[in-house]
């Protein structure tokens, strides 16, 4: 598999997944996309750098363990359905804000932080069962 | 786009009235569940960290479930339904007196396991997630008790498997691997049963809404497909109450894990079965348990004897144990199948006894070992001279786990064996009663053999042999606190029953006339 094309090429294909698995993130609200399935392209992505690269480069790349990642996003998940704990709503009731950026209106909810939460933990867990599985084969 | 430019008459789709903020005491388990895991995940290499963190977060889940007990008492059945949305569309979370009640019994003997498991896991067991998958284990169990919603109830039985699973296999070795797999193909045949029965539900009624199904039920009567459901609805929840004869499973595993897991996995696991049998036969389709009645009888019968004969063959402590867990299994279904509110609330005594003591029970059997350097009967003995005070702990709990005065199994024994009478089950009293008796016998068996023998087998009348000097930290107050304190709740339930059998009749009752729960999901417009 480690040959010089895919090794070369790899590491941009792996940016450009990972660019994708956000926007598929966040176009999920409307459209079809979504966490899981936003953070299913990243875990590949992680895969195919591990294939090319070795598993210590993405180890390097990503900084954080991928179960860090994961329990930050069910951190994140669980708390943003808390946040209409002070709004007087049941739990998980969406809240909305919406923010202008550069003269463009921005809505930000709960439901995009939920699902930035599930898309963290399916990186990390998924990526972890891959990185461990391609720490495996190469020992 | 802001919802103020839209004129759409939300009031048809959502709840627009505010929430007190006491309702949230319903998603309350399943919040600080989630973070504490989270959280211990988190820390993961701070192994020295992530205890403090589990009994912290896990002493504030048995505070908010006894705050909703206590809310259940004060006012009856309590509902939050996900997300503004009206039910039955909303995902519903509604816990009566039954699912407070187990959720209760459930927090603290988490609490009591993570405080044992504070001094018996090790290092690596710390590290390959002991602390995060119980958190995670209790997020499934509490979902499970706590949820209106049958395919939200799904979904926490996947929760507690996965977490489970890591429980079962932490230390990997050869056997725990075995046992897994047991443990694994079994539970994923029960579980996909049940997505399938809840497939084939949702095709005849229309909702997943555990309120909705209940009212859809009772008018659809008896017919053939909601038969089909019902006995599929058995079998997958049979398996994993471990229920005879699909219980196989249960002594196939329950011996290969740490000590500390198998007590939580024997206190918990199997009681979330027992509580979806008497939450979908009695409150979603009591007609279906009308007309399965003999069969749950017959099974319960057959589960008890099975049960206690497998625990007088066993020299293995562990598996011991686990027969009973299977033997105990076989009275709650006795009360199912009598069906009458009293025999209910026997059935819901009985679990909560049944968590609180079998948990106990495997820690002590931790404890044997560590004074004792073996789980075999063969190889045990001399344990009463060598810890008296420990000798007579074990009695008590194998009195109460024989359903012997003034313990907690004795009273929903007394119930159970009155409502068999009562209705005309001579052979479900029988049988109870003849179960009691043998479960004396295992247990004095182990007591004569673990603690009253000078020595290992072999050893002649009247010598001691002089056992090793354990490992402090396994004989600590580590260890003792959470026996005690399971122990000191079974002794109550035993002197003092009448608040639990209050509680246990609030549960039943509210399975058996659901219009308080029904209520509580739909308002007040329900008849």
């Amino acid at each position: 598999m480690r040959t010089v094309i895919f090794r070369t090429i790899a590491p941009y294909l792996a940016a450009l997944m990972v660019l994708f698995s956000v926007f598929v993130l966040l176009r999920g609200h409307n459209e079809p996309g979504g966490g899981f399935i936003g953070g299913l392209i990243a875990a590949s992505a992680l895969a195919i750098y591990g294939i090319a690269c070795g598993v210590a480069a993405v180890r390097r790349a990503i900084t954080l363990h991928p179960m860090s990642l994961s329990a930050a996003g069910l951190l994140m998940a669980a708390l943003s359905g808390l946040v209409s704990l002070f709004t007087g709503q049941p739990f998980m009731t969406s809240q909305w804000w919406y923010v202008r950026l550069f003269g463009v209106e921005v809505p930000l909810s709960t439901p995009m932080i939920f699902d930035i939460g599930v898309y963290l933990v399916v990186v990390g867990s998924i990526g972890s069962i891959a990185l461990a599985l391609e720490e495996r084969e190469s020992d | 786009m802001a919802a103020a430019d839209t004129a759409v008459d939300l009031s048809q789709a959502m709840r627009l009235e505010p929430v007190l903020p006491g309702d949230w005491l319903v998603v309350a388990p399943l919040l600080l569940t989630i973070l504490g895991g989270a959280l211990c995940l988190i820390t993961r290499k701070n192994t020295e960290a992530q205890p403090k963190v589990a009994i912290i977060f896990l002493t504030l889940l048995v505070l908010s479930c006894a705050g909703l007990l206590a809310r259940v008492l004060d006012k009856g059945v309590v509902t939050m339904v996900a997300g503004s949305w009206l039910p039955p569309f909303g995902i519903a979370f509604t816990a009566d007196a039954l699912g407070a009640t187990l959720a209760l019994t459930s927090s603290l003997v988490a609490l009591a396991v993570a405080v044992y498991g504070a001094s018996d896991v090790d290092r690596s067991g710390r590290r390959y997630g002991f602390y995060p998958f119980l958190l995670l284990l209790m997020t499934g169990v509490c979902g499970a008790f706590l949820t209106g919603d049958i395919f939200n109830l799904y979904v926490w039985f996947e929760v507690l498997l996965i977490s489970s699973f890591g429980l079962l296999v932490l230390g990997n070795e050869r056997a725990q691997l075995d046992g897994a797999v047991k443990y694994a193909i079994l539970n994923i045949i029960a579980t996909t049963l049940f997505l399938i029965a809840t497939g084939l539900l949702y095709g005849i009624v229309g909702t997943l809404n555990m309120a909705d199904i209940a009212i859809k039920a009772r008018g659809i009567g008896m017919d053939g497909p909601l038969t089909t459901v019902a006995v599929l609805y058995f079998l997958a929840f049979a398996m994993k109450a471990a229920a005879f004869p699909v219980n196989f499973w249960l002594p196939a595993s329950y011996h290969t894990p740490r000590i500390v897991v198998s007590a939580v996995f024997a206190g918990l696991l199997t009681k979330v079965g027992v509580y979806a049998l008497l939450r979908i036969f009695v409150l979603l389709m009591p007609d279906a348990r009308a007309a399965l009645a003999d069969l749950i009888a017959l099974v319960a019968i057959l589960t008890m004897l099975t049960g206690v004969f497998g625990a007088l063959a066993q020299t293995d402590i562990r598996r011991l144990l686990g027969y009973l867990v299977i033997s105990g299994i076989g009275s709650m279904l006795a009360g199912l199948a009598i069906g009458t509110t009293p025999a209910l609330a026997g059935a819901i005594f009985y679990a909560v006894h049944s968590i609180l003591v079998m948990t106990a029970l495997y820690m002590a059997a931790g404890v044997m070992r560590a004074l004792g350097g073996s789980f075999s009967l063969r190889e045990l003995g001399g344990l009463y001279g060598a810890n008296p005070a420990f000798a007579a702990v074990f009695l008590m709990l194998g009195f109460a786990v024989a359903g012997l005065p003034p313990f907690s199994g004795f009273w929903p024994k007394v119930l159970l064996v009155d409502a068999a009478l009562v209705g005309g089950h001579g052979w479900i009293a029988a049988a109870i009663l003849i179960t009691g008796l043998l479960t004396t016998i295992a247990i004095g068996r182990v007591w004569v053999f673990a603690f009253w023998r000078g020595g290992a087998e072999g050893t002649p009348d009247g010598y001691e042999k002089a056992l090793a000097v354990p490992d402090p930290k396994i004989t600590g107050a580590g260890i003792w606190l959470p026996i005690g304190l399971l122990l000191g709740l079974i002794v109550l339930l035993g002197i003092q029953p009448e608040f639990m059998m209050q509680v246990a009749g609030r549960g039943a009752a509210s399975l058996g006339e659901p219009l308080g729960y029904l209520r509580s999901v739909f308002g007040d417009a329900i008849q």
